[in-house]
């Protein structure tokens, strides 16, 4: 078959860092088939060595403008395992309200932002404004909401300033926290029309069979701690990351790339639903569903309509801690902290996937040692084989040409959401 | 679309981002009460993070990031021939930012740390101005919104654009935030210029500097004052060097 093929996407759009497509394919035989990520290195874990434990947390939530809170909340997790110090319960849910503020935000800015252009032939949002405005009335809505419930929580949204070790510094006012719960609440229905929206969109028929990483949830989807998991059975404690992350370094990546039982695996969305199903929200799981998701989910494009399951899950879920926040009244939210020489890991659920801090402290509290396993790091290795696989089922057909498949490769990158500055670190 | 029988004039505008976290390109998707607003002033002409259209015809280049690597240095100096108005949006790219304490490690060990025997390009961290002209700074991490909408408004209308000249501390008092250093902590606010609405010392933290100094700090009096409260030439550098603001100042 006489099938050529060229793509050449420098510098992919529509997602967050720098990375590139090369696609090409000679005589039907493809001859290369590449994700590659090309952002400058920042070296945050050489800067954070010797910082006090006071500031860690600060300069961890820069590796990320979008994933800032999760990356503030996986470092002092990391740090309070070091120092053996047991946050109050009120701070506890005071997090994981920020945090599901931040899945949130983080998910809708995804969904309707970055990836919804392409299932109306839109190269961004901005055409969107006109042609469908009550989409982006919805979005602008949902993403707004989120935002003001992190800046109540986390005193600012992007680079959150009220998570210290130990606990939180601020309790947000009660009548704040009813009127965000009210908001919340009618912010399902627009969901709905999202989801409506989103049973219209036929997705890529493609799938890989996927080893799936993320945390364990005992009795609640996993956010914020817990037990290690992959989909091939893998299990691990929280503290032993590096067996289950195994991170190496690839020459045409500045970011590393990671492979647990197979040559790579994937973090997200997808792969905390595919490892938790069974404890999402129920009307989450009414919405899984209705949009056709089941676990074990093999198709990434699928990744989106995780995310926007998990959107329904968080809602219900603030929606409760903010009543029980309101019960029991403003508690304690911050412990004692006395610094001490040893090692502690935090691990967290970004919205992109399972997020690694770990530390070593000198007895002074000032880290000589960090490490920081970021989502789309372990994620990237996974895209890779999956532009390589989706060349292999949709590249060789006389219907294919470069546009189009410029198109599926790049709309596959973007259903994984990749953070690619902060996969660099 | 007219207002009062007029074709309002749209800036051709383009955001670049450099070495950063992307967090000041994220806000000027944020804001969302006037976000739409936002996006029907101005004709974006190129923004990586946000749309797939890309166009080198453009009037205003918003450059978010610092610069660490020789092929951004190229990109920059043709970014600038481009733009009639090169804007440093954010502390990376008006100072360089958290990016900059890089510099204070050895590169190589450094890239031994990280990347083993597999060394990747980096170099010494520079702002923006360190390689091109800018016209125009918006500090902060992250930048302001706010200060972005009005950053359009002067190009726009020539409405005047200016950062407050005082420092953090009024917004403080104006929110009725408790001082810091009242409550033990070492605190930038005296030094730094305000806009940012202080919401650090309100969520308990000290100033740590993101937006720079504020116009004609009184460094000599805020020495003193730091040396009264029992801190340390150190702990002082560390916050003055985590945003990479104050490189001018010497500690006396």
């Amino acid at each position: 078959m006489k099938i050529n093929l060229n793509v050449d996407v420098r510098h992919l759009t529509r997602i967050e860092g720098h990375g590139n497509i090369k696609i090409h394919v000679k005589n039907g035989e493809i001859k290369e088939a590449r994700w590659d990520v090309v952002e400058t290195p920042r070296f945050f874990e050489v800067m954070l060595k010797n910082k006090h434990y006071t500031t860690a947390g600060l300069l961890a939530a820069r590796i990320c403008g979008i994933c800032s809170i999760s990356h503030c909340l996986c470092s002092v997790r990391a740090t309070e395992d070091a120092f053996k110090v047991t946050i109050p319960e009120t701070a506890v849910k005071l997090r994981l309200l920020a945090k599901h503020g931040e899945t949130l935000q983080s998910h809708i800015l995804h969904v309707l932002f970055l990836a919804a252009p392409d299932f109306f032939n839109e190269p961004s949002v901005i055409p969107l404004i006109e042609k469908k405005p009550e989409v982006i009335a919805i979005a602008t809505r949902l993403k707004g909401l989120a935002n003001r419930l992190c800046d109540t929580i986390a005193g600012r949204t992007t680079h959150p300033v009220a998570f210290q070790v130990g606990g939180v510094t601020m309790m947000p006012q009660k009548d704040h926290l009813l009127g965000l719960q009210d908001e919340l609440k009618r912010s399902l229905d627009d969901l709905q029309i999202v989801a409506d929206l989103f049973s219209t969109f036929t997705l890529p028929d493609f799938t890989r069979e996927t080893e799936f990483v993320s945390l364990k949830g005992k009795k609640e989807y996993p956010f914020i701690g817990g037990s290690l998991i992959s989909s091939d059975g893998v299990e691990h404690k929280e503290q032993d990351y590096r067996p289950m992350t195994n991170e190496y370094v690839d020459k045409n990546n500045t970011s590393k790339w990671s492979k647990l039982s197979r040559e790579s695996y994937a973090v997200g969305a997808l792969a905390r639903f595919n490892n938790n199903s069974e404890l999402l929200h129920p009307k989450a799981a009414e919405v899984a569903a209705y949009l056709g998701l089941k676990p074990v989910c093999h198709n990434p494009f699928m990744n989106n309509v995780a995310q926007l399951v998990e959107c329904f899950h968080v809602v219900h879920e603030i929606i409760c801690l903010i009543d029980e926040l309101v019960d029991s009244g403003p508690g304690e939210t911050m412990a004692k902290v006395t610094p001490k020489a040893g090692e502690g890991v935090g691990a967290v659920e970004a919205p992109r996937g399972i997020l690694f801090h770990h530390y070593k402290y000198d007895k002074t509290g000032r880290i000589e040692m960090a490490n920081c396993v970021v989502p789309t790091t372990q994620n990237n290795a996974n895209i890779h084989h999956d532009i390589k696989s989706l060349v292999k089922k949709f590249a060789m057909t006389k219907e294919m040409t470069d546009k189009k498949l410029e198109l599926l490769c790049s709309m596959l990158v973007r259903s994984y959401d990749p953070c690619v500055s902060c996969s660099v670190h | 679309m007219k207002y009062l029988g007029i074709e309002p004039q749209k800036p051709k505008i383009a955001v670049f981002d450099f070495t950063s976290c992307e967090g000041c390109e994220l806000q000027l998707l944020n804001k969302e009460e006037t976000l739409a607003d936002f996006l029907n002033a101005v004709e974006i002409m190129s923004f990586r993070e946000a749309s797939s259209s890309s166009s080198d015809d453009y009037d205003i280049a918003l450059i978010e990031g610092a610069v660490s690597r020789n092929d951004e240095v190229k990109r920059l100096e043709k970014i600038r021939k481009n733009a009639k108005v090169l804007v440093a949006l954010g502390s990376c790219a008006c100072f360089g930012g958290v990016n900059r304490l890089k510099n204070e490690f050895d590169l190589k060990s450094a890239n031994k740390e990280v990347y083993g025997n597999n060394p990747k390009e980096t170099i010494n961290v520079r702002a923006i101005k360190d390689i091109v002209p800018v016209d125009i700074e918006i500090p902060g991490c992250p930048v302001s919104k706010a200060e972005v909408e009005s950053l359009i408004c002067h190009v726009v209308w020539d409405s005047p654009f200016q950062l407050p000249v005082y420092p953090v501390c009024v917004e403080c008092k104006q929110r009725f935030t408790t001082c810091l250093f009242e409550k033990g902590q070492l605190c930038l606010g005296p030094i730094t210029r305000a806009g940012c609405n202080a919401p650090c010392p309100a969520g308990g933290q000290g100033c740590w500097g993101c937006r720079g100094p504020a116009v004609e700090p009184n460094y000599a009096s805020f020495f003193t004052i730091v040396k009264e409260k029992g801190f340390s030439d150190i702990e002082l550098k560390e916050k003055l060097n985590f945003f990479g603001a104050f490189q001018e100042v010497t500690i006396s």
